[in-house]
């Protein structure tokens, strides 16, 4: 039998995973629309768009006509009408959160500026489809499906204002909505102004769903609103935004003055006393919206990062082909570059970054597929109960977060010692699921939109800098240099990083989101007594840490005396939502890559390969937890130590100061003490101390983070082997002749 | 008069040309390496049959288009997803291996086989379509002999134009020496037409019309039948890879006219 980590022959990657093969990890081998999706979709990227840009269409500012055609292909291969239910035009059923993510991954694989100016108009849109009356459904739906001699209407969606007003902080607001005419019996008539910074589309939107604040007494609160372009007044584009990344989007300062009546208000109005109150206010709209949009941008780093394989591995081992002394046959000849360990391993983290942001971002929005229909049946148990508005919705469902936490511990039990009734009974709860998946989609939404984008632009500079000097240029193969650059801004919009370490260090504390987490815990343990080699084990080990470092900072005080854990404390829960998504990235990882041995094997074109495919994706995941469990063990003890002062010598209450004369006085009871502590510990008669900052930190009351810790550590084995292999596999895969976009 | 088609188009599937195609003997004789795990596409000059017949069909109305295919199911199924996307058509899927290395005539009489079968299929109407030679094999063979083994004596090779005259009569373009084509003439159907690349772009993706297709070809794809190729009879003497390498050379800002010199340059060697 081969040990695992020998150097003993393993089965050979072969050639790159192909289509098959993400069908089953992404898990839509069964949705042959979404297969189809990706074919259209992908035709376009590497046809038009690739051609445009290099042609050198992203530099400019403008919009041009040759960005316009791109809409006109996105127009031809149904991507315009994916996000549109059928009801209003559009041919997927059901929840489009996977179709989308998938549509964006595959444009940004070329270039994420064209995928987003695919997914604009639903951006725009969202607001609409999440609370917008069944009227605006029915109208700016149907509008945005592209017909026979129609060109559709495009759409942007306004939040951010110019300085000072809103950016990261979205209460900001300083557009507003006030009442111009408010006829008897008629529909009140408001005059919207609103200025826009950075808003994606506006070059040629054809309506705009803004947010802005009441500016008037009558009206209550804040709102989202509808403009169109013919509406009466001002409605101007304003200057296209002098962008350094997604130059085939269009992104542009507008200003806008227009009269329009109530009913665009997205999700209508009620009035109360005289006074107009929206039914929505532009938070909970904007919530809702985010929540979802911001996972495909999580995707479109993820992208970049998988399409940066192909051509390094190229580069690499064609590097010194055609040289003179260089002749075929000679390891110079066959491999180059990739004769070279830090180049191999410094790929291997490329690669394993793009699979666990992709396998992150589509659990993510498969989670949202999932989660959409069973929203809507809680609204509606909800409101049939009467219960309207955030607050009053909290409360009622208070019954069935206890429900939802005896779920989870039943589903934990041995299936032999469970009461078997009262599972299924809680499981067929909407309530109860809801509230299960809804506590893992507020961590893995903000943890893919960090992690992918933040991490992943970092990943991004490394595949650049593999790539020597033709990295930074426009001649370089998969335009790395620019997708580096992108990533930067698929880290920023829709709320940089700060945002999205905001909210998680809110939803990681729910206590459904941790008790599943600790179900996590055992659910990797299980599946490393499985599969061995993927790491697993190690993760279950820093999963503990980070859980008990969480509880440990919830309770813990600074040396001042001041609570650790306070959303203000940037430097205590930011690290820690850092950690968190390092954990649930490689998690995705690992699940995705035991799918595959699942269900490889019933696909022959899959099953050829699929042993080595398999042993390469499991040294990838284990090199890639070894990287989580380190950052996750360094974050939680710089975050558990770093806030204790360090002993001194002068401390009189110092525990560890104790004079020689002590020392040598316990040395009877504990033979060798002086001879150790001498050197770092003790005072001297003269008062003086070994060179050294002050006597050692004690661990007291914090052993079980050290054993933890320790634990940890020693979990990293066999990870650099991993790393080791799945270098070496790189230098046998097959790669295609050429790529499949020019570049 | 009737002027409407049952056109079957025949088709294999062939590894995505960017690949990286390397001839190797396997335990069942020779074959290109990994070629399972490659991804496929449709043939190409089979592929452009199947656009010419979409759009006769279109043409004529009551026409029909099938679309018979002898290939690994799993493959097949892949490439599907984009091809039901281009035309509309009805898919007769055979669960066999494709590819250059199987013999044309056993897999032609498999193909002539499935055309039997096809029902409701109506014989005097029928065009049969497929490339004038396969990406994979490069022979000229197997469309002309499922046409001898249905009876179908009209036969045209590289055609690159079919034109439906007012009288029902077939005028065909079959390409000849020096980039030029023969005119011909046919009194109607039935026909077999082996397609260079004719005169149609490939039409873009349609998903919702692919999302039709499907209904289909998905039933078609489960019920495929498994065809053995035992080949006998067949024996290869020698593989080689032909004289002139492939050199993939991917190229922008450069005029048509500088790339068919260069073409030209390295024809002459
Ligand atoms: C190309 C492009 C397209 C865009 N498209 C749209 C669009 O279509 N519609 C739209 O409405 N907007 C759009 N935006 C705007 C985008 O969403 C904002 O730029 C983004 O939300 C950040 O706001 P800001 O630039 O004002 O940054 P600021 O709010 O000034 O924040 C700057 C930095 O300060 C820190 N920071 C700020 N506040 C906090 C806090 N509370 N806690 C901790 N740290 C904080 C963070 O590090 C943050 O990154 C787009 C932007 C660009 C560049």
């Amino acid at each position: 039998m081969t040990r695992p980590g020998s150097r003993a022959a393993r089965p050979a990657l072969r050639t790159l995973p192909g289509d098959d093969v993400r069908q089953i990890m992404w898990r839509y081998a069964e949705r042959y629309d979404l297969q189809m999706l990706v074919q259209a979709a992908r035709s376009v990227a590497r046809g038009l768009v690739a051609r445009l840009v290099a042609e050198g269409a992203r530099h400019t500012h403008e919009w041009t006509e040759a960005k316009a055609r791109m809409l006109e292909a996105f127009d031809e291969a149904g991507l315009t009408a994916v996000y549109i239910d059928p009801a209003y035009g559009g041919y997927i059923e059901g929840p489009k959160n996977l179709a989308l993510a998938l549509v964006a991954f595959e444009l940004a694989w070329v270039d994420a500026g064209a995928a987003t100016a695919s997914l604009a108009t639903a951006l725009a849109l969202a607001p609409i489809h999440e609370r917008g009356t069944e009227e605006q459904k029915q109208r700016y739906m149907s509008l945005a499906v592209p017909a026979p001699g129609r060109p559709p209407w495009r759409g942007a969606f306004c939040l951010t204002e110019p300085i000072p007003y809103v950016g990261v902080e979205t209460g900001l607001l300083s557009g507003k909505a006030r009442v111009a005419e408010w006829p008897e019996d008629g529909e009140p008539i408001l005059e919207v102004t609103k200025r826009g910074r950075f808003i994606t589309n506006m070059g040629f939107a054809n309506f705009v769903t803004a947010a802005v604040d009441s500016g008037d007494e009558r009206i209550q609160g804040s709102c989202m609103v509808i403009l169109e372009e013919s509406d009466p007044g001002i409605f101007d584009r304003g200057t296209p935004a002098r962008k350094l990344v997604h130059q085939l989007s269009s992104t542009a300062d507008p200003v806008f003055a227009l009269r329009v009546p109530a009913s665009r208000i997205v999700g209508g109005y009620t009035v109360r006393d005289g006074v107009l109150v929206p039914n929505y206010d532009h938070a909970e709209i904007i919530e809702a919206v985010f929540r979802r949009t911001r996972v495909t941008v999580g995707l479109m780093t993820a992208a970049k990062l998988l399409s940066a394989v192909e051509p390094l591995i190229r580069y690499h081992r064609e590097r010194f082909r055609g040289g003179e002394a260089v002749a075929p046959g000679t390891p110079r000849y066959e491999l180059g570059l990739q004769q070279r360990e830090d180049v191999l391993h410094r790929l291997v983290d490329i690669w394993a970054t793009g699979e666990a942001a992709a396998s992150l971002g589509f659990a993510a929005a498969r989670l949202f597929d999932e989660l959409d229909p069973l929203e809507r049946q809680k609204d509606a148990i909800l409101a049939s109960r009467g219960v309207r508005g955030g607050l009053a919705a909290f409360k009622a469902l208070r019954n069935s977060q206890k429900d939802a936490l005896e779920l989870i511990a039943l589903e934990a039990a041995p299936e032999d010692r469970r009461n078997q009734a009262r599972l299924e009974e809680l499981s067929s709860d909407p309530l109860v699921r809801f509230l299960m998946l809804d506590a893992v989609a507020n961590v893995l939404c903000p943890a893919a939109k960090l992690w992918n984008t933040g991490h992943g632009a970092n990943m991004m500079r490394e595949a650049v800098s593999l790539m020597g000097g033709y990295g930074i240029t426009e001649d370089c193969p998969g335009f790395l240099g620019y997708k580096w650059m992108d990533a930067q801004l698929e880290a920023t919009y829709e709320g940089p990083e700060a945002v999205q370490r905001r909210q998680l260090s809110v939803t990681m504390t729910n206590e459904i989101f941790l008790a599943q987490f600790r179900a996590w815990i055992t659910e990797m343990r299980r599946i490393a007594s499985r599969r061995p080699g993927t790491g697993a084990c190690a993760l279950a080990s820093a999963m503990s840490l980070w859980l008990w470092t969480l509880e440990h900072l919830e309770k813990a005080r600074d040396a001042d005396g001041v609570k650790l854990f306070q959303g203000s404390r940037h430097g205590v829960v930011f690290p820690l939502a850092d950690a968190l998504a390092w954990l649930v990235a490689v998690r995705a990882q690992i699940l995705d890559l035991v799918e595959l041995a699942e269900k490889g094997p019933q696909n022959p074109a899959v099953a050829e390969g699929l042993e080595g495919l398999l042993a390469f994706f499991t040294d990838l995941a284990h090199a890639h937890v070894v990287r989580a469990a380190s950052e996750v063990g360094r974050i939680c003890a710089t975050l558990v130590f770093g806030y204790n002062r360090h002993p001194a010598w002068d401390d009189p209450s110092a525990p560890a100061c104790y004079r020689e004369e002590e020392l040598a006085s316990i040395e009877g009871l504990i033979p060798g003490i002086a001879a150790y502590a001498t050197e770092s510990e003790a005072l001297r008669a003269d008062g003086s101390h070994p060179a050294k900052a002050g006597p050692c930190v004690r661990f007291e009351g914090l052993e079980d983070f050290t054993r933890l810790r320790a634990k940890l550590d020693g979990c990293l084995t066999g990870g650099q082997l991993a790393k080791d292999r799945a270098a070496r596999a790189l230098t046998q895969v097959m790669i295609p002749a050429a790529l499949d976009y020019p570049a | 008069m009737n002027l409407s088609f049952h056109i079957v188009v025949c088709a294999g599937i062939v590894p995505d040309p960017l690949q990286t195609l390397e001839p190797v003997i396997g335990d069942s004789g020779p074959a290109l390496k990994n070629e399972m795990l490659l991804p496929a596409v449709l043939d190409p000059w089979a592929a452009h049959a199947l656009y010419e017949a979409a759009h006769l069909a279109r043409g004529h109305a009551g026409s029909k288009v099938w679309l018979v295919s002898l290939s690994p199911r799993a493959k097949l199924q892949q490439v599907m997803m984009t091809v039901a996307q281009k035309a509309p058509f009805e898919l007769v899927a055979l669960d066999g291996p494709a590819g250059g290395f199987t013999d044309s005539a056993e897999v032609a009489g498999a193909l002539a086989a499935a055309i039997e079968a096809i029902p409701g299929l109506d014989r005097s109407r029928l065009l049969l379509f497929g490339g004038w030679e396969s990406a994979a094999r490069g022979a000229g063979t197997t469309l002309a002999m499922v046409g001898e083994r249905l009876g179908i004596f009209d036969q045209f090779q590289g055609v690159d134009e079919l034109r439906v005259e007012p009288d029902g009569s077939l005028r065909i373009l079959e390409r000849v020496e020096g980039g030029r084509h023969q005119i011909s003439r046919c009194a109607g159907p039935p026909a077999v037409l082996g397609w260079a690349t004719g005169s149609l772009a490939e039409p873009p993706n349609q998903p919702q019309l692919g999302m039709q297709n499907m209904r289909t070809i998905l039933p078609a794809l489960q019920r495929a039948q498994s065809v053995a190729l035992p080949a006998a009879e067949l024996r290869f003497v020698r593989v080689a890879l032909p004289s002139q390498q492939r050199q993939t050379r991917i190229v922008r800002d450069v005029a048509a006219e500088e790339v068919a010199r260069e073409i030209v340059d390295w024809i002459r060697g």
